[in-house]
């Protein structure tokens, strides 16, 4: 693992991640781990056990789930908790709905992936949590880019960019407010690449969406989209059968599909490393407007 | 492959955020609907040439002014390094934003106008590298196409900037000619510029010998958690969870716990389903102790052949990172390692005139103020002096009325 007395870059990003993870143990009296079943809080979930093992994690996972999910993944998530033998939390979008929180979006691009803030936040302000860890890099995303690995947010949940504590060192300040929480990511910097490097280094297993297989499949604005009940669809959508596989895991309705033969981890790192398309381009929620993301983040988006 | 994490340092219209674009651009990091998304923006160069900038503004305030507010982080890598860098605002107005940038970084670009040679903002930037200790500095004179690329012009500000090194005592330092506007030495050695016998700037950073001698620094371990599973197969189990700072620590090695004194010998490194013999710096792993004492977070593990400072009066460097002034009235927090405890500032020395370097006398710290101070711990601190070792020599101080993070500590030496 060391050479010359010298880190290795994954051993390296590896370490960082578990010193982070353990100064929210330290620094908290409620954090919370936010799960999605994607490939980044998969990784947490394996950094957690490097920091924490033999003991429990001293936080539940937490996962907000829209309802609109893969199958496969909360079959995955499920199986993990099990042998995690760790709790799990659930936030229920539809719960939301119900409550008359958010209403459900109309039309034939609706999704349910804007109203997780809000289940989000109420999912937080229930069980007090002051600390949410979740799997954000900031090689996603220009205004991730700037942001700080302890991420203070107010009492609406908003991030102020301009409003940043310096954050020097490796000294993290998670001093809040009651009321504040803080969003805390210690993958910040790691790429997707060096994700993937990490989970073929550490065997990580994932759900079976991100390897290709065949699927029905619909092309909305020149993207292809999962054919399920949750795509509201009409007779202009053509449904074929393509060999795909998914490089980000969300919500049914704003995942975009990637036609893919790769069904080894060795041919995704081989697929990633030359494609010319970044894993964000196959999130139709950014691609709104130029500030998508940054908007999001300020009103409490994770 | 290792690790490189730099900052570049530039005012406002040296064109740093152009470099890094074209480092990106040139090393074929940027992918595809990134491209798209700088190719449909409406800012262009003059020329009509994309404008590379745009890629590291990341907020839209940014983007509005055109100008950097705050630290952005980018990665990209060869064969050789990973390289992170951390692109920070060059403005005197966001000096606290350079500092924290600069807390990270293994070695800074300074960039410098060729037209303008050494300004104010260089002789700035370079006392920050000094005062935070970078250990390895680049000066890429920009925009030599608009000098022609002119040998004697160059040869003059390495002539210049080499006695502003000395100044600020930094060793260790690189010079290149770039243009970073047309691609000259970043990636690419030019053609234009056949006076110039080093390497282009990414040959440079790929090949910069950045190995810190881990032999040479002392071992220490400041503890972040205690491992207690308090199961009945695992009753007695005890394990202190952190991250080797500094130095190395193997199996049977003597340690110290500080404050208290204690010492003990390791028994067992682990590594969730590893037991490695050492654990070198940078490494996260839970110790083992052959006897039982009191350990808690906060407490910092170290050699017992090697011992650091313990005090609790400290001279420091302060910089001011918050726009309500330093209180010398106040009760702060100070965090350092895992450890954090009251402060209150004891004697102010000294602050300095960063475009000038010398010292002032007037007693008021305000937002982006550096200077030397005194303070005085409610605990006593374990430290190193943060120019022998960073690792364990920096820290923060905290309000306690807003949390807010107001200042950073470069601790020095006790006070007697």
């Amino acid at each position: 693992m060391s050479t010359n007395n010298h880190l290795d870059y994954l051993d390296e990003l590896e370490a960082e991640a578990i010193y982070i993870l353990r100064e929210v143990a330290g620094q908290f009296e409620k954090p919370a781990l936010l799960f999605s079943g994607g490939k980044d809080s998969i990784t947490l979930v394996r950094l957690a056990e490097k920091a924490f093992r033999p003991g429990k994690f001293p936080f539940p996972l937490v996962h907000i789930d829209t309802g609109h999910n893969f199958v496969e993944t909360i079959d995955y998530r499920d199986r993990m908790i099990e042998r995690l033998g760790e709790k799990l939390i659930i936030g229920h979008v539809q719960d939301s709905i119900n409550e008359g929180k958010v209403v459900e979006q109309k039309g034939k691009n609706a999704s349910r992936n804007a109203l997780q803030t809000v289940t989000l936040l109420d999912t937080i302000a229930k069980h007090q949590f002051d600390a949410c860890i979740g799997g954000a890099r900031r090689d996603e995303e220009k205004a991730r880019a700037k942001e700080r690995i302890f991420s203070v947010r107010d009492e609406f949940g908003q991030w102020d960019p301009k409003r940043q504590r310096p954050e020097l060192w490796n000294l993290y300040n998670g001093k809040i407010h009651k009321g504040e929480n803080v969003r805390v990511f210690p993958i910040s910097n790691w790429t997707e690449l060096d994700v993937w490097n990490y989970i073929r280094r550490e065997k990580i297993e994932l759900p079976s969406i991100y390897f290709a297989h065949e699927r029905d499949c619909i092309t909305r604005n020149g993207q292809l989209m999962a054919a399920s009940p949750f795509l509201n669809m009409d007779e202009e959508d053509v449904v074929e059968r393509r060999n795909v596989r998914f490089r980000t895991v969300g919500d049914m309705t704003c995942t975009a599909a990637v036609e893919s033969y790769a069904y080894h981890i060795d041919d995704i790192i081989n697929e990633i490393s030359e494609s010319k398309i970044s894993e964000r381009g196959a999130r139709m929620d950014d691609k709104v407007s130029e500030a998508a993301m940054e908007d999001r983040k300020k009103g409490g988006y994770f | 492959m290792d690790i490189l994490k730099f900052i570049t340092a530039g005012s406002v219209d040296d064109g740093k955020s152009t470099l890094i674009g074209r480092l990106l651009y040139d090393s074929e990091a940027i992918l595809a609907d990134q491209l798209e998304a700088l190719h449909a923006s409406n800012r262009k160069n003059d020329d009509g040439t994309i404008d590379l900038a745009i890629l590291t503004d990341g907020l839209k305030a940014e983007r509005e002014q055109g100008i950097t507010i705050d630290v952005a982080y980018k990665y990209f890598n060869t064969d050789k390094r990973k390289f992170i860098i951390a692109d920070a605002p060059g403005h005197i107005q966001y000096t606290r934003n350079m500092v924290t940038g600069a807390s990270n970084a293994g070695l800074a670009i300074i960039l410098i106008d060729a037209r303008k040679g050494v300004i104010e903002q260089t002789i700035r930037h370079s006392f920050l590298v000094s005062l935070l200790g970078i250990p390895q500095v680049v000066v890429c004179v920009n925009k030599m196409d608009m000098l022609n690329y002119d040998e004697e012009a160059y040869n003059k500000i390495v002539g210049d900037y080499e006695a502003l090194a000395k100044k600020v005592e930094l060793s260790s330092v690189k010079f290149i000619p770039v243009s970073a506007l047309k691609g000259d030495n970043i990636v690419y050695k030019s053609f234009n510029m056949p006076w110039y016998a080093g390497e282009s700037l990414l040959t440079y950073l790929e090949n910069v010998d950045i190995k810190v001698d881990v032999k040479a620094s002392h071992a220490r371990l400041p503890v972040q958690w205690v491992i207690r599973p308090q199961t009945d197969e695992l009753h007695d189990y005890r394990g202190y969870a952190g991250r080797v700072a500094s130095g190395t620590f193997r199996v049977n090695d003597q340690v110290t716990v500080l404050p208290s004194g204690f010492t003990s010998t390791i028994s067992k490194i682990e590594q969730l389903d590893r037991e490695p013999v050492e654990a070198i710096t940078g490494m996260s792993v839970t110790i083992h102790l052959a006897d039982d004492i009191d350990i808690s977070r906060g407490d910092l593990l170290v050699s017992s052949a090697a011992q650091p400072q313990v005090a609790q009066l400290i001279e420091v460097d302060l910089c001011w990172m918050d726009t309500r002034p330093l209180d010398v009235t106040h009760t702060y927090l100070v965090q350092h390692n895992s450890k954090v405890t009251k402060c209150r500032i004891s004697e102010v020395l000294y602050k300095v005139n960063i475009n000038t370097l010398e010292k002032q006398y007037d007693e008021e710290f305000k937002l982006n103020d550096i200077g030397r101070i005194v303070i005085k711990t409610a605990d006593p601190l374990a430290f190193d002096p943060y120019q022998l070792n960073k690792a364990n020599g920096g820290a923060i101080i905290i309000d306690s009325r807003t949390n807010v993070t107001v200042g950073a500590l470069m601790l020095r030496s006790a006070v007697d």
